[in-house]
C-alpha cells in the first residue's frame, strides 16, 4: 500500500544510457504510526481544559453606623460610574454641583479609565507625605448605574487588580449620579468595548 | 524424505494500516474533544486576570444567566435536603424532598417551586424558567434561601460562587449582593475566564518579578 510503482511506465533506456540503483520506495511508517498515538493520547487527557478561575470580592458590612465608616479623603478619591452601552465616566474628589468634574472615558484604548486611574495614583503619590505607605489615601468607588452590564462590573473589578489598587467599594448609585449618567449615555456614542 | 523448503518471509509489517488507524482515532478525538459540558443555563462568563482555579465540588453556586434571571445550584446533594427541610418548615412550602435533592438548580419562585420540580430534569432549561426573584427589594427570595444554605452550612466552610453572564444587568447582580449582605456573607467569589495580565501594567510586572497575586 505504501509503495510506489517505480518499474517505470514504458518508457524504455536505451542501450548506451546506465541504469541508476532502484531504491526501494518504501517508507518505515512505525514512527509516524508512534507520533499518531502519542497525539491521541495527548488529546484524550486533555479533554477538561480551560478551567474557570475565581475573582474574589468583600462586600463591606452595611450595618456599620455612618461615624464609623472609614473616610475618604477627598484628594485620595476617585469614583467610577458605568452607563449602558459600555460608558463609563468618573469624577475625582466631590461631584461638583455643575457637574463640570463628571467626565467620561473608555474601558481601553483612547482616554482608557486604565489611565485615569494611573493617573489618580501617581498624584496621591506625588502628594503623599507618608513615605511607607505613599497609597494610603488612595480609594476607588465604583457605582455601577443601573443599565450597565455585569461584564462592566467585572472588568472594573478586574481593573482593581491589574493596577494594583487596595482600597476600593462597590456602591449604590446616587439618583443625581444615575441622572447625570442617563443623560450622557443619550448624547454619548455607543462604544465597544 | 526430502522436506518442501518453506520461502523466507520478511518480518517487515506494513504498518500502513495501523498508521490509518491511528489517524482515524486521532481526527476523532480532535473532532470530539468538547472542551466545556453544555449546561442547562448558558452563561458566557467575563474574563479576570484571577489565576485562582475556581472550587469545582461542594460548591454553592448562584448563576445569572443574560436575561438577569437568578438560578441556585447547590452541589452537596446532603446539603440540599437539609435546606428543602429548612425551607419546608420556616416557609412551610412544601417541597417533595426526594425531588429537590434530584433537582440540579433551583430556578423559580416559591409559589412555582412545586410546578417546577415537576418539570423532567432534561427539559429544565434556564432560558424557560422564570428564575428566583431578587430584583424587588422587597420580596428578595435569594435572601431567604441564602439563609437556608447559611444554616446548612453553619460551622463549615462555604464556597460560595457567583457566576454572572457578561450580557446580564446590574439591578440582578445588585439584587443578588443584597441577599448575601442580609444574609451576613461578605466574602464569596465570582466565576470567570482566565487571562493574562495586560503587557506594562503593574500587575504584569509583579508576575514578571515573580510576585504571587494576593487572593
Amino acid at each position: 500500500m505504501a509503495e510506489l510503482d517505480t518499474s517505470g511506465g514504458g518508457h524504455k533506456k536505451g542501450p548506451g544510457v546506465k541504469k541508476g540503483k532502484k531504491l526501494s520506495t518504501r517508507v518505515d511508517l512505525t514512527p509516524m504510526v508512534d507520533l499518531g498515538f502519542l497525539l491521541i493520547t495527548f488529546f484524550i487527557f486533555t479533554t477538561t481544559m480551560s478551567q474557570p478561575t475565581a475573582l474574589k470580592l468583600l462586600l463591606p458590612d452595611d450595618k456599620v453606623k455612618p461615624d464609623e465608616q472609614n473616610k475618604a479623603k477627598e484628594s485620595g478619591a476617585l469614583t467610577i460610574l458605568m452607563g449602558a452601552d459600555n460608558h463609563i465616566y468618573y469624577y475625582e474628589g466631590q461631584l461638583k454641583p455643575d457637574a463640570s468634574n463628571f467626565l467620561s472615558a473608555s474601558y481601553n484604548g483612547e482616554n482608557s479609565i486604565r489611565d485615569v486611574i494611573l493617573k489618580k495614583k501617581a498624584y496621591v503619590r506625588s502628594i503623599s507625605t507618608d513615605p511607607n505607605d505613599p497609597e494610603h489615601d488612595l480609594v476607588i468607588v465604583i457605582k455601577p448605574g443601573q443599565n450597565c452590564n455585569y461584564k462592566n462590573v467585572i472588568d472594573i473589578l478586574d481593573e482593581m487588580s491589574i493596577n494594583v489598587v487596595k482600597k476600593f467599594a462597590l456602591v449604590d448609585v446616587f439618583d443625581i449620579e444615575q441622572q447625570l449618567i442617563d443623560k450622557s449615555d443619550a448624547t454619548a456614542t455607543p462604544s465597544s468595548n | 524424505m526430502g522436506r518442501a523448503k518453506l520461502p523466507r518471509k520478511s518480518t517487515a509489517i506494513d504498518m500502513t494500516a495501523m498508521c490509518d488507524v491511528a489517524f482515524l482515532l486521532l481526527s476523532f478525538f480532535i473532532l470530539t474533544t468538547k472542551f466545556k459540558p453544555s449546561e442547562a443555563i448558558a452563561v458566557t462568563t467575563p474574563s479576570s486576570v484571577s489565576s485562582k482555579v475556581a472550587p469545582n465540588k461542594d460548591f454553592v453556586l448562584v448563576t445569572i444567566d443574560k436575561d438577569g434571571k437568578v438560578f441556585l445550584t447547590i452541589d452537596d446533594k446532603q446539603k440540599r435536603e437539609q435546606v428543602a427541610n429548612s425551607m419546608n418548615t420556616t416557609k412551610n412550602l412544601g417541597i417533595d424532598v426526594a425531588k429537590f435533592k434530584a433537582a440540579s438548580f433551583i430556578g423559580s419562585s416559591f409559589s412555582g417551586l412545586n410546578s417546577f420540580l415537576s418539570i423532567s430534569e432534561e427539559n429544565r432549561k434556564g432560558d424557560l424558567l422564570p428564575g428566583i426573584p431578587v430584583k424587588d427589594t422587597s420580596n428578595n427570595e435569594l435572601t431567604v434561601w441564602m439563609q437556608a444554605v447559611n444554616e446548612a452550612y453553619a460551622g463549615m466552610k462555604m464556597d460560595l460562587l457567583l457566576k454572572g453572564d457578561n450580557l446580564s444587568k446590574y439591578p440582578s447582580f445588585k439584587g443578588v449582593l443584597t441577599a448575601f449582605k442580609k444574609n451576613n456573607i461578605q466574602k464569596f467569589q465570582m466565576v470567570t475566564n482566565p487571562e493574562n495580565a495586560p503587557a506594562g501594567s503593574e500587575l504584569y510586572k509583579k508576575s514578571m518579578n515573580g510576585e504571587k497575586q494576593e487572593n
